[in-house]
């Protein structure tokens, strides 16, 4: 993100300066006409839609009817009547699903994060076979996530589960366990497939970064006889760093609005309850538009807070150390 | 010393591809065997017993919902190359005021939560009487596919070197001849990692399908699947639903490993540089 955050700062340098030619005006009023149909039909369904749902989180709006509703201030997040609280902000589920969203997101990023960096190493050895198992650790990125979250609810049935059969079968439970249904592990679970099904994304952006490291410095390391772990703490993780940040970044946004894999692999379920699964589930299945409508609106002031936060540090770090 | 370090290597190489692999492995066993056999675990394929998959397209409109997800797929990638590549060319080669800050927009709209813009989304569709229909669905996912098109094709379009244009100009040549002339040739081999990345986005795409479709004819695959059932509550329909799976991840995993390559190009120019 960094350096094209650089680029766009930067003229293109084969601009014309000075006084402005027939031809650059026509290429600037060209500019304008070729963006133009992108961003109506994105100002259409994005950004309409976004202003409509936080207008929504104002208002009692029911699913049935979306064109009958009240303004009632900011009663969905907040009410008090005869002096009880009410509202989003005082209902226990929701704090618990940002608290699960928040737990599964640094808990899988993480993982995902050394993992990745394992995987990106090994692919980053010359080996027979390299290319096959590159084409491997893509295979899990690009399965559907349902259709992973299916398959990984079949291997975890706790009747009939292979997963349970395996350990039972090493020793290493007495009985078979409940994986999606009990609170204590309901929500490793889900890490534990998000970890299978990410971590190749993590592998190949930190893969790329590593490819683009200079060989020289690593026959210099190895000529001084310096340890290949002391060389990968030393050397190459620092050089790796803003590329593994960008990766890590990108990796909790996306972590943050997980729905998919939660909604399939544990329903409706307050132990695992993802702040994306509360809100749809107060928009369709309780049909409460406002209170689902806020819940979103608050998602999205949480994850736009982030973007903004990293899009600043990104530039920051670019007056600071120009590559 | 140097022997066990290969070793351990090597178990290692071993553990990563068992670990990426065995889910699917798994399911494509289980997929052939059905009735009371999944009552227990086989680790092997016993014997090829295609009725689960027979049983898929029988009971359910799956190749309906098949047929939905490839046009919904293939209407959102060529809208947005579409719409992409015009957008990209005056992104990455024009240097006009404000493109920095236009562009930091529709990185943040690729960043978006779906569900922030879900009962918006809504309404819009069911204003245009969209609702349980597939340009309704098409309509939604653009949302997804058009910002990240914009902004990869963007990063490609930057590295094309200044004098391939330069020369058209010269010869009299509009901007708009010389995208659809000198840029669409150019841009073919990233428009076609793009394409791929907006195809398999949209292809597994399930919050919006599930919440826009009412009926079962109308569903793409991934709520299809997420929703199947056995034809009756005391069977077990995971032979049904392995079946289902395994169809729907075969062409994705052939375009994977016939792409490779371009894939993870892609992947890098959207996050790396982007």
């Amino acid at each position: 993100m960094t350096s094209a955050v650089a680029q766009a700062d930067v003229p293109v340098p084969h601009q014309a300066r000075g006084r402005r030619s027939s031809l650059t005006r026509s290429r600037l009023r060209s500019a304008w006409l070729f963006i133009a149909p992108s961003l109506i039909i994105l100002a259409f369904i994005a950004g309409w839609p976004l202003a409509r749902t936080i207008w929504f989180s104002f208002t009692d709006a029911d699913l049935n009817n979306l064109n009958d509703y009240e303004f009632i201030g900011f009663e969905n997040y907040l009410a008090n009547y005869d002096g009880e609280w009410l509202g989003l902000l005082t209902d226990p589920d929701w704090w618990h699903s940002v608290w699960n969203t928040v737990w599964f997101t640094a808990v899988s990023v993480s993982i995902e994060t050394v993992l990745g960096i394992v995987v990106a190493l090994i692919l980053n050895a010359a080996f027979p076979g390299r290319g096959i198992m590159r084409a491997i650790i893509l295979i899990p990125w690009a399965i559907p996530t349902v259709v992973s979250a299916k398959m990984w609810n079949w291997m975890l049935h706790d009747q009939f589960g292979v997963i349970n059969d395996m350990l039972l079968r090493l020793g290493l439970i007495a009985a078979p366990i409940t994986w999606t249904a009990n609170p204590d592990t309901a929500l490793w679970t889900v890490v534990m497939v998000d970890v299978w099904k990410t971590t190749p994304f993590m592998a190949l952006l930190i893969l790329a970064a590593l490819q683009m490291l200079p060989g020289d410095i690593y026959e210099a390391a190895k000529v001084d006889g310096i340890h290949p772990v002391r060389v990968f703490f030393r050397v190459t993780l620092p050089l790796i760093r803003p590329a593994l940040i960008v990766a890590i970044v990108f990796r909790a946004l996306d972590a943050l609005r997980v729905f998919d894999l939660i909604y399939v692999l544990t329903a409706n379920s307050r132990d695992t309850m993802s702040m994306s699964v509360y809100a749809r589930q107060q928009l369709v299945d309780f049909q409460e538009v406002g209170v689902g409508s806020a819940a979103s609106t608050l998602i999205f002031l949480i994850i736009a807070l982030l973007i903004v936060v990293t899009l600043a540090a990104g530039r920051v770090r670019l007056g600071e150390d120009p590559r | 010393m140097k022997v066990l370090t290969r070793i351990g290597f090597w178990l290692l190489v071993a553990a990563v591809g068992l670990f990426a692999l065995f889910p699917f492995y798994y399911a494509v066993v289980s997929s052939f065997r059905s009735g009371a056999e999944l009552f227990s675990v086989a680790y092997l394929p016993e014997r090829l017993d295609l009725s689960n998959y027979v049983a898929v397209f029988d009971r359910q409109p799956f190749g309906q919902n098949i047929l939905n997800s490839v046009i919904v797929a293939a209407t959102v990638v060529a809208l947005s190359l579409a719409l992409g590549i015009t957008a990209a060319y005056a992104f990455g080669r024009i240097a006009f005021r404000g493109r920095a800050l236009l562009l930091m927009t529709i990185l943040a709209v690729s960043m978006f939560p779906q569900v922030a813009v879900l009962s918006g989304m809504f309404e819009l569709i069911r204003s245009f009487g969209l609702y349980n229909t597939l340009p309704g669905l098409i309509l939604a996912n653009l949302m997804l596919t058009l910002p990240f098109t914009i902004w990869v094709l963007t990063t490609f379009m930057r590295e094309l070197p200044k004098e391939i244009e330069e020369a058209a100009f010269v010869d009299g040549a509009t901007p708009w001849i010389v995208v659809r002339r000198v840029f669409l040739p150019l841009m073919a081999p990233a428009a076609v990692t793009t394409g791929l990345l907006a195809f398999i986005v949209s292809w597994n795409e399930f919050l919006f399908a599930l919440t826009f479709t009412l009926t079962n004819e109308r569903r793409t695959v991934p709520p299809a699947i997420a929703l199947m059932t056995g034809s009756s509550a005391y069977e077990l329909p995971w032979g049904t639903i392995m079946a289902a799976s395994v169809i729907v991840t075969l062409p994705i995993i052939a375009l994977v490993l016939v792409f490779q390559r371009k894939i993870v190009a892609g992947l890098t120019a959207g996050a790396v540089k982007g």
